[in-house]
């Protein structure tokens, strides 16, 4: 066993056994702690398959964003998660027969496929090897030559999620006291106060 | 020897306890949207196995597609969900079919 297998066992283990503890845990921080776990050693796999630059992107994406989204959004409500877990056990024997169908129809698959014969020739984008051109080059490479309308169709659908995220959860509360801007900048010192003459001895 | 099926079996089995999280956790919106964020990873690993045991780079271009959508509906999703909180005090699915499309 090299140390490329022995790695690839661990990662796979880790992977496989923290997406089970995403899904059975009972406390859904710990659910995202799992998660990120998986994406990390999901990483380890992509680098071991040299896929660097997506290894990274999993990382700073996943890990960085998406599970810290998830983080913020499970800590911010206010939620009684016992009591959503209350039923878990009347779901489990449909959720483990659904699951042990797929595993089978999966396990049918397994090993019966084979390539066709032009696969190799009907290849997009060759990937060079590593001493040729780095990982990271050759992939900008090809999305700024090849896919760069996808590319930009991406940063679109990223803006549009963005857009839509901030109307979705934006609120304006009618009871707090904001600034209004405009109407610091129309104010009329002149009718902003008054001066009165008061008299010696005497009030208002 | 590590080849492309030893990476289709660990994604084929990330992909099933997605499926099977769904199920398991029908009323935590939370859990069901990490198990769909589980199932786009082992999809990943997929494209990203071919790729590399191909030789053929699209196979990581479009695990960054992947990943951009996953990204996107996830922001969606959990902003529906801090939405549907504020309206409604509680986030069991059971209660999302109010418009009854």
């Amino acid at each position: 066993m090299t140390v490329a297998d022995i790695a690839f066992y661990s990662f796979a283990t880790v992977v496989v056994a923290s997406g089970l503890f995403v899904v059975l845990a009972r406390n859904p921080v710990h659910s995202v702690l799992w998660l990120i776990l998986a994406f990390i050693s999901s990483a380890g796999l992509f680098v071991l398959l040299g896929a660097e630059f997506v290894a990274m992107l999993l990382v700073i994406v996943y890990v960085g964003a998406v599970a810290v989204l998830f983080l913020f959004v499970v800590m911010m409500l206010d939620v009684d998660f016992t009591e959503l877990r209350a039923e878990m056990v009347s779901y489990l024997p449909v959720a483990a027969l659904i699951g042990v169908i797929f595993l089978i129809q999966l396990a049918m698959v397994f090993g019966v496929w084979q390539s066709a014969d032009g696969a190799m020739a009907l290849r997009g984008a060759v990937a060079p090897s590593p001493d040729e051109a780095h990982n990271t080059a050759a992939l900008g490479a090809l999305i700024y030559d090849d896919y760069l309308h996808l590319f930009q169709t991406a940063g679109l659908i990223l803006l549009v999620a963005m857009i839509g995220a901030i109307v979705l959860t934006l609120r304006h509360r009618p009871n707090i006291k904001r600034q209004d801007i405009l109407a610091q900048m129309y104010r009329d010192p002149a009718k902003a106060m008054e001066l009165k003459d008061v008299k010696p001895g005497q009030g208002l | 020897m590590i080849g492309l099926e030893h990476y289709l079996t660990v994604a084929a089995a990330l992909f099933v306890i997605g499926i099977f999280g769904i199920f398991l956790n029908r009323k935590n919106v939370i859990v069901i949207l990490m198990s769909i964020e589980l199932m786009l990873l082992a999809v990943n690993i997929n494209l990203v196995a071919f790729s590399a045991f191909l030789g053929d780079l699209v196979g990581q271009v479009f695990t960054m597609f992947v990943l951009t959508v996953a990204a996107a509906e996830a922001a969606i999703g959990l902003a529906i969900l801090v939405c549907f909180y504020r309206n409604r005090g509680s986030i069991a699915v059971k209660d999302i079919n109010i418009l009854k499309g």
